[in-house]
Parts: C-alpha cells; structure tokens; sequence
C-alpha cells in the first residue's frame, strides 16, 4: 500500500517527572514510529530538561526513560530539534544534553548526531512545515 | 500555509501563551480557550505583549470560556476576537495544521 508520507512534529514543552507528559510523548512516538511517517521531535522550554544527561531517578521510584531517546534512531527517528533560547534560558548548553546518535543508511551507515540545536525563529519554522503537530 | 495555535492555560500559571506569542508566525491565528482566555482580558501584565502581537498574528477567544469566568466581553484586548463553538471548528478547517500549546 503506498500512502502518503506526511510530516508528523512531537512538540515537547514540559520537564521528565514532573508530569506524565513527557513519558507518554515518548511512548506516542514510538507507537507512531511504526507507521513510516516523516517524524520529528521539538523540545522547547521546560521540554529541553528532557534530554539532560545523568538522569538517575532510582530514588524517586519511577522509571528513567531518558535512555530510550537514544534508541529512536533505530526506529528512524532521527530529527531532534532542541531550541538555543530555551537551553540558555535554563542556563543549559549542548553539552548538558545526552550524545544521541543514529547510523545514516544513506551514507553507508556512518553515526551522526539526532540532535539538532536551532533557534527560536528556526523551530517555528519546523512547525509550519508540518501536516500534523501532537503536543505533550 | 498557516496554523491555528491553542492556549488553554493562564499566562499567569505557564509560559504557554508566552511561547505560543513566540512562534506563532505572522498570518498565524491564535485562540485563547479554558484557562487560556485570562490572556485575553486588558490591564493585565500580559495585556501588552498579546496587544502587540495582534498586529500580525489574528487572536481569538472562546466566547462560552469568557462567559464560564464571569469575564466581560467588553474587556477584552482590543482586536481579540470572540467566536462561538462553530467558529471555533471554522478556524480549525481554515487553517493547514493546529497546534496545541499544553
């Protein structure tokens, strides 16, 4: 069956444990990962938290997903735009957020980074260029 | 190509409709709903912010959510639209995608 291929953007605005939002994206994009669409992730404001390393929740009793975002490539995911202004805002940099990777098929599987730092006027750009846009 | 953006929090609890302001792009449509609607209200410390926003973004506000909180229509930021819950779905079909800010 040949469907069209849209654009599908997974807006993440809120910090880990907070709430549940940002497991249950993750868990939306991995479900979603299923059905070969276009798919990105945005994190801005709180949502930057996310993808912070040397996460270890093993005192507070619930489940470290920050791992799994490093599995997304294997399911091409690959596009995870993270904005300047929200990082600087938080008094964060790049080199606060995890390395995550993924092996390039079309460049004989050479490991590229997922993670893509735009600024502001750059990410709304990525979310018009969107058909469908699920926020968490 | 534009998108309908909806802010259903104050903007005295989040920084959703902030950051909704903040890339919203020009042509775009914003519409204050649930909680989002004390966004819309004048002489407030966002009153400003959205005020001068509206000048290139189209800013609306559910009219039952006003009505739900006691707000008066007639204080609403100048150019802040009100619709019903038909012009509500009118907006989602004139526009290419929406996005929800949480």
């Amino acid at each position: 069956m040949s469907e069209e291929i849209k654009k599908f953007l997974y807006v993440n605005r809120k910090a880990p444990y907070g709430t549940i939002y940002a497991l249950e994206s993750l868990e939306v994009v991995l479900i979603g990962a299923a059905f070969d669409q276009d798919v990105s992730l945005a994190f801005l404001d709180d949502g930057v938290f996310q993808l912070t390393k040397g996460q270890d929740t093993g005192a507070i009793g619930v489940k470290n997903f920050s791992p799994t975002f490093r599995a997304l490539g294997d399911y091409e995911v690959t596009k995870l735009y993270v904005e300047a202004e929200s990082l600087a805002e938080r008094g964060l940099s790049a080199d606060d957020l995890q390395d995550i990777t993924y092996e390039d098929e079309d460049d004989d599987w050479a490991e590229k980074p997922s993670i893509r730092i735009v600024n502001r006027a750059e990410m709304a750009d990525i979310m018009a260029d969107q058909d469908v846009v699920l926020s968490f | 190509m534009s998108t309908l953006h909806t802010v259903n929090k104050s903007p005295f609890s989040t920084q959703s409709l902030q950051s909704c302001l903040g890339h919203a792009r020009d042509g775009d449509a914003v519409l204050m709903i649930e909680d989002g609607v004390y966004g819309a209200m004048t002489g407030s410390q966002m009153a400003d912010a959205v005020a001068a926003r509206g000048n290139a973004v189209s800013l609306y506000v559910l009219g039952p959510d006003l009505t739900a909180r006691g707000l008066d229509a007639g204080r609403l930021i100048e150019g802040v639209t009100g619709v019903d819950y038909a012009g509500f779905v009118d907006l989602v079909a004139s526009h290419d995608r929406t996005q929800a800010w949480l």
